[in-house]
């Protein structure tokens, strides 16, 4: 099968010369020579690439928002802050091809007519931060990046701006205020950012993984691009597993494979001595998928029928030997600290949902605390608050009361946690 | 008071955005790069440089958890507790550094060298657990390690 996304991922990677030489830039050359930008879009459209942040919007339709007569700057922006726990997906992107992220980011900016680019990265990537920054010289020096690129008019500027450390910063609204030197709050949508984002002018906000999907894209076109895919959704996933399993690691494959597939034969089954007991299918604020979901399609429509989200496709396994409450109090604590306290619902309810887990682990529950754990579920779901943070953080406990409850019921009835000390 | 490196560094970043207030996250990184952590002079420094007031510019610091707004060690030891380094075991290291550092998250030894921090997620995850000492990032780790990834550090 073909790996487009992964197939030249080198450590150290390629650098602009050899990235040339196995094809690297020739979709840059294609769209800015000799498509028009709505003609990018047009194919990118068709393609049925969903966006990989998490959330699967249409990456063409996405573009197609950006209002193109519009005077003065328009702003593309790589959404590198990978901070959602369990992924590590854009990582592997970002450390083994950059130029395959840059290439991405000059054909979408022409997509949509912008001039400024950034590459949002976080903090604590430290060796991919150096990869990126290296790569971007290399752009400039080569004529794909800076004025009149390729003697075709269009001028583009690209900069690299590591994050000081904040999951909210991940959530497209977060991440432009962030870049405006603000505290990382969210935005009421609409205007959405394709029409008033980044200093209130046209923006679009994509993940690495989306945007590496781009060159090939355009070399190939829409019909190649879907036809990776087992499902309707089009192209290759990078998809990973991590927790008690033989073979830890992440996989360019086909979207669609199943969640059977990626476990025991990608991530080589679990550990000798360990049972599966679930799995959060795309990072810590997706629904458990459980043994009943092994055949479930790792695609976008699959795992919503099954109750959760892809999310990122990168999947942590809960075993039977780690504490379902612990594991939970675990993400909520997360989510508790990573709450930019903006609205009310998310900064006060997800730290009573950490304490009330924390209780009923330490042997202190009492039986009231489920229901009230699932009324917090039902009240900072969707809709009841500001953005997604707060209903991504009552994915994994709504769906661990459901399939863990007998769990909770068992802490709260022997006053401590039936795991012990949880040594692994 | 600004240095002359801060200053010119400072200035470059505002070069480069729309708005003097957009360089804010920059210059408080420039700040840290150079004092290590950010004081309440330091805050000071960078609202007067951004015509700022220094309310508005501590709100940006705090909100931040990589910007130090207490004085921090020689070397930050940034400890992942996220969920696939507590599937894999991140407890038993954090026993252990308290062990080896006797401080609690969020303190630094008593000869300045350490500060331990907890950290979400790494994204390192199919080698968990993981933690990074300044720029160095080590993986599939166990507590036996640790003495001697410490003692690199001086």
């Amino acid at each position: 099968m073909e790996r487009p996304l992964t197939q030249h991922i080198t450590f150290p990677p390629l650098g602009l010369r050899q990235y040339e030489a196995v094809g690297g830039y020739q979709a840059a050359r294609k769209a800015i020579r000799h498509m028009t930008p709505q003609e990018v879009t047009a194919v990118v459209k068709e393609s049925n690439l969903k966006g990989r942040g998490g959330a699967g919007f249409s990456t063409g339709m996405k573009w197609s928002f950006v209002p193109m007569d519009v005077s003065g700057p328009k702003y593309l922006v790589a959404n590198a802050d990978e901070m959602e726990p369990g992924t590590f997906k854009d990582r592997w992107l970002l450390e083994g091809n950059p130029h395959q992220l840059i290439e991405g980011m000059i054909v979408s900016a022409f997509a949509i007519q912008a001039t400024e680019s950034f590459v949002f990265l976080r903090w604590a990537y430290k060796t991919a931060a150096a990869e990126v920054r290296k790569a971007i010289a290399e752009a400039y020096e080569a004529g794909y990046l800076g004025q009149d690129i390729l003697g075709s008019g269009y001028s583009l500027e690209m900069h690299l701006h590591t994050g000081v450390g904040r999951y909210m910063c991940g959530e497209e609204t977060a991440l432009l205020n962030s870049l405006e030197g603000k505290r990382a709050t969210p935005r009421a949508k609409p205007p959405f950012p394709q029409v008033s984002g980044l200093f209130g002018k046209p923006t679009i906000v994509n993940n690495v993984e989306t945007l590496s999907c781009i060159p090939h894209i355009i070399n190939k076109g829409a019909m190649w691009f879907q036809s990776l895919s087992h499902t309707a959704d089009g192209g290759t996933k990078i998809y990973g597993v991590s927790g008690k399993v033989n073979k830890p690691g992440a996989w360019e494959l086909p979207m669609g494979v199943t969640v059977r597939e990626l476990i025991e034969e990608h991530a080589g089954g679990m550990k000798n001595g360990y049972r599966f007991r679930g799995a959060l299918p795309g990072g810590a604020s997706t629904d458990f998928l459980v043994e009943e979901h092994m055949e479930v399609k790792m695609d976008f429509a699959g795992v919503a029928a099954a109750g959760s989200r892809l999310g990122t496709g990168t999947m942590v396994v809960l075993d039977d030997r780690t504490c379902p409450v612990g594991f939970v109090h675990n993400l909520e604590h997360f989510f508790a600290q990573e709450s930019c306290g903006f609205c009310t619902p998310c900064r006060e309810g997800l730290p009573w949902t950490e304490k009330l887990l924390w209780a009923i682990e330490q042997g202190q529950g009492r039986d009231e605390d489920l229901a009230l754990l699932a009324s917090h579920a039902a009240l900072l779901g969707p809709g009841n608050t500001f953005c997604a943070l707060a209903p991504g953080a009552m994915e994994p406990l709504q769906s661990a009361l459901k399939y863990f409850r007998d769990d909770f019921e068992r802490h709260i009835k022997e006053k401590k946690c039936p795991y012990g000390d949880h040594i692994h | 008071m600004l240095t002359t490196s801060e200053k010119e560094q400072i200035e470059k970043e505002i070069r480069q955005v729309p708005l003097k207030k957009a360089a804010c996250i920059e210059a408080l990184k420039i700040v840290q790069q150079h004092r290590r952590w950010v004081s309440d002079e330091g805050i000071r420094d960078v609202a007067d440089i951004l015509e700022m007031s220094p309310e508005e510019v501590d709100s940006v610091a705090t909100f931040y958890n990589l910007i130090f707004r207490q004085p921090v060690g020689r070397h930050i030891i940034l400890l992942c507790d996220s969920i696939s380094c507590y599937v894999m075991g991140f407890r038993d290291l954090h026993r252990q550094l308290v062990n080896l550092l006797n401080i609690q998250y969020g303190q630094t030894t008593p000869d300045g060298r350490f500060t331990l921090l907890p950290n979400p997620c790494l994204g390192t995850c199919d080698h968990a657990p993981a933690l990074m000492v300044d720029n160095d990032l080590y993986r599939d780790l166990a507590p036996d390690a640790l003495e001697n990834i410490l003692a690199k550090y001086t």
